[in-house]
């Protein structure tokens, strides 16, 4: 779950980090007010879950309250990166020494975290050279210690006063990535006014599975409806933009079922995971949540292991039979209890498949012929 | 020969009298496993399929010889059920479940290889040595001995593959379920390494997906191999930025793509299918 920027500063205050005086608004004229609260030139930002802001407008600068209300007015409203900007950051405009980056994230292939940090900061990270970044695996034993701080000031060329201000700004950024089970906190640009180090912008994610524990972390939720109701069920949803709606059990299984339409010449309307053991209730559910996404074909490719065949095909009757379904289904069925599957869909007038690329084949065919 | 677990591993089951550790308990003794002992605090002393259940994982290895373990916890308890069963001396450490949160994982890993253990999964199927030993989840019919080593990062689209090589006369020395999550115990070298030095095994499948570059890590490994691989990897079609049910499948700021993971493969000498069925007609195009 990706954090707004605004979020993710109130997180770091919360820990003792420096943050710009700002505040978030949602119109024209509190943000003017905000502006003449700060009293000086301000910095006008959108409140997206994107980076790249600035190249698509969605940054501006204002000496006046005035200039702040047209600047809002502008903003809001706007598109950026494809995402609607309802709200804005009205910050201090900061007196800028030096730019760094910094950030915490999780390095799956050395199954450790990692420090990123680089004394090119303000731009796309991808974009500094390798021999700028500087790289350090965490030992989740030991944390950040001072003598890491040390050596890491040294890498970035810093010393003195700047050295202090990383060495406590460091262990706290970490405290805050495992207190809060982040899976990435970024600081970029990280600024250095004066002798301060200043968090000018805040990239914060929270692993969704840990969210549970995470009461106090602010709920941000850009799902579509169909996702919101698919994973209410415990499954794993998300919407594409074809035409052929896709259920499988498995991660791997449903993205195969989906390169494989596409291999055809279909386009998938989306990947529903409808995961291992899953009953007849939720999968009727599940079924009921493709057919609310008004596709061409539905599509369903089951490999039943712990997933019964038997039950994949009562939910398939039972929705069929209760809610009507007016576009044509192709259902692959093989596994656990594959006979009583087979037998319950032919009594029913649906013919299934066993071999998983003819039932794709066919669900590309009728797709085309709908369209 | 086999890899990691065979028909000599005394294996634990921790949770196992919840539903799926009872459940998968009576699969896996159908199959052959030889299943010791199991774990459920507060439940010391019953019986689940005729196997005696322990409050703790020290009172089993106080009992029994234990070789490996396998966790049947919910997401929330898993961490200790994994820290007491590698703080009891248990080498292999299976972990079944599914949305540990990935803080957990970390720390699990951290003191996994503190102890030396190896940790198969998080969000794993297990592993099957065919005809040997399956510990996991996955269903018995399809695995069959034979000379075929698999490792994978997903389940239901490992059994798709692994019942098409059992269909064309194909069997397996070892599958190995790695795990859909970003930390895992096991990378695809580790276990292929273990597959190169492993006499039985003649060819190797290795089933990936988007995200992360742990194909592309393998790739480097597998240039150096004297045996065949054959790839396929999940999540040609999927958009950036989108998480595709397994936490570790998404391709984050241009990264995990899968032209890059098959560049990466083909570039070392792996055959890759496009499409699941046509594994097992490289797999005999390598072997001749």
């Amino acid at each position: 779950m990706k954090l707004f920027e605004y979020m993710g500063k109130e997180l770091f205050a919360r820990y003792g980090l420096t943050i710009p005086r700002g505040k978030m608004v949602t119109t024209p004229d509190e943000a003017a007010a905000v502006a003449a609260e700060i009293g000086a030139s301000v910095v006008i930002k959108s409140q997206v879950l994107s980076g790249k802001r600035g190249k698509g407008g969605g940054i501006k600068f204002a000496d006046t309250p005035e200039q702040a209300r047209e600047a809002a007015t502008q903003v809001l409203g706007m598109t950026v990166q494809g995402l609607k900007v309802e709200m804005v950051l009205v910050e201090e405009k900061l007196a800028i020494d030096h730019e760094f980056y910094v950030a915490i994230t999780v390095d799956g292939a050395a199954k450790q975290p990692v420090l990123i940090a680089s004394a090119r900061g303000g731009m796309d990270i991808e974009e500094v050279p390798d021999e700028f970044i500087v790289k350090e695996h965490l030992d989740v034993c030991l944390g950040i210690q001072p003598y890491l701080c040390r050596e890491i000031c040294r890498r970035l060329g810093v010393q003195g006063a700047v050295a202090r201000e990383f060495a406590r700004l460091l262990p706290t950024l970490y405290r805050i990535f495992r207190e809060k089970d982040a899976e990435l906190v970024e600081i970029n640009p990280l600024v250095l006014s004066g002798e301060k180090l200043i968090a000018a912008d805040a990239k914060v994610t929270i692993d969704d599975e840990a969210l549970y524990r995470q009461k106090d972390v602010p709920v941000v939720d850009d799902r579509t409806e169909a996702e919101r109701q698919a994973h209410a069920l415990g499954l794993s949803y998300v919407q594409l933009d074809g035409n052929i709606a896709v259920m499988a059990n498995g991660a791997g299984i449903t993205m195969g079922t989906l390169d494989i339409i596409q291999h055809y010449g279909g386009a998938p309307a989306n990947f529903l995971d409808a995961g291992g053991g899953t009953g007849m209730e939720a999968t009727a559910k599940a079924l009921e949540i493709l057919l609310s996404t008004n596709p061409r074909v539905i599509f369903i490719n089951i490999f039943g292991g712990i997933t019964r065949c038997d039950d994949v095909a009562r939910a398939l009757v039972k929705v069929k039979q209760e809610k009507g379904i007016n576009v044509p289904v192709v259902i692959r069925l093989v596994g656990t209890n594959e006979e009583e599957g087979m037998r319950i869909l032919r009594e029913n007038g649906i013919e299934a498949y066993k071999v998983m690329h003819e039932a794709a084949a066919k669900a590309v065919e009728l797709a085309r012929a709908q369209g | 020969m086999a890899i990691i677990v065979d028909e000599k591993t005394n294996v634990l089951v921790q949770g196992i009298t919840g539903n799926q550790g009872t459940f998968h308990t009576k699969q896996m003794l159908a199959y052959g496993t030889r299943i010791v002992a199991g774990v459920s605090p507060g439940k010391g002393g019953q019986k689940v399929e005729g196997v005696p259940v322990y409050d703790t994982v020290a009172a089993a290895m106080e009992n029994h010889q234990i070789d490996a373990t396998v966790l049947f916890i919910p997401a929330p308890f898993a961490k200790d059920a994994a820290f007491e069963a590698i703080s009891a001396g248990v080498r292999v450490v299976v972990i079944i479940t599914e949305h540990i949160p990935v803080h957990d994982e970390l720390e699990i890993i951290a003191f996994a290889r503190r102890r030396g253990a190896i940790v198969i999964g998080p969000n794993t199927f297990g592993i099957v040595s065919s005809g040997r030993c399956k510990i996991g989840i996955p269903p018995n019919q399809f695995f069959v001995p034979g000379h075929i080593g698999v490792v994978a990062r997903s389940g239901t689209l490992t059994y798709e593959i692994v019942a098409n090589l059992t269909a064309n006369g194909l069997g397996q020395s070892t599958v190995v379920g790695l795990g859909g999550d970003r930390v895992v115990g096991l990378s695809f070298v580790d276990v292929l390494e273990k597959f190169e030095k492993d006499p039985e095994t003649r060819a190797v499948v290795l089933v990936g997906e988007i995200g992360g570059n742990a194909e592309e890590e393998a790739s480097r490994f597998i240039k150096k191999m004297s045996k065949p691989v054959v790839a396929y990897i999940a999540g040609k079609s999927a958009p950036p930025g989108k998480r595709m049910g397994h936490a570790g499948a998404i391709i984050e700021r241009g990264k995990g793509t899968f032209e890059g993971k098959v560049q990466a493969l083909t570039a070392a000498g792996a055959r890759v299918a496009t499409l699941p069925f046509e594994v097992p007609g490289l797999i005999k195009e390598a072997l001749g």
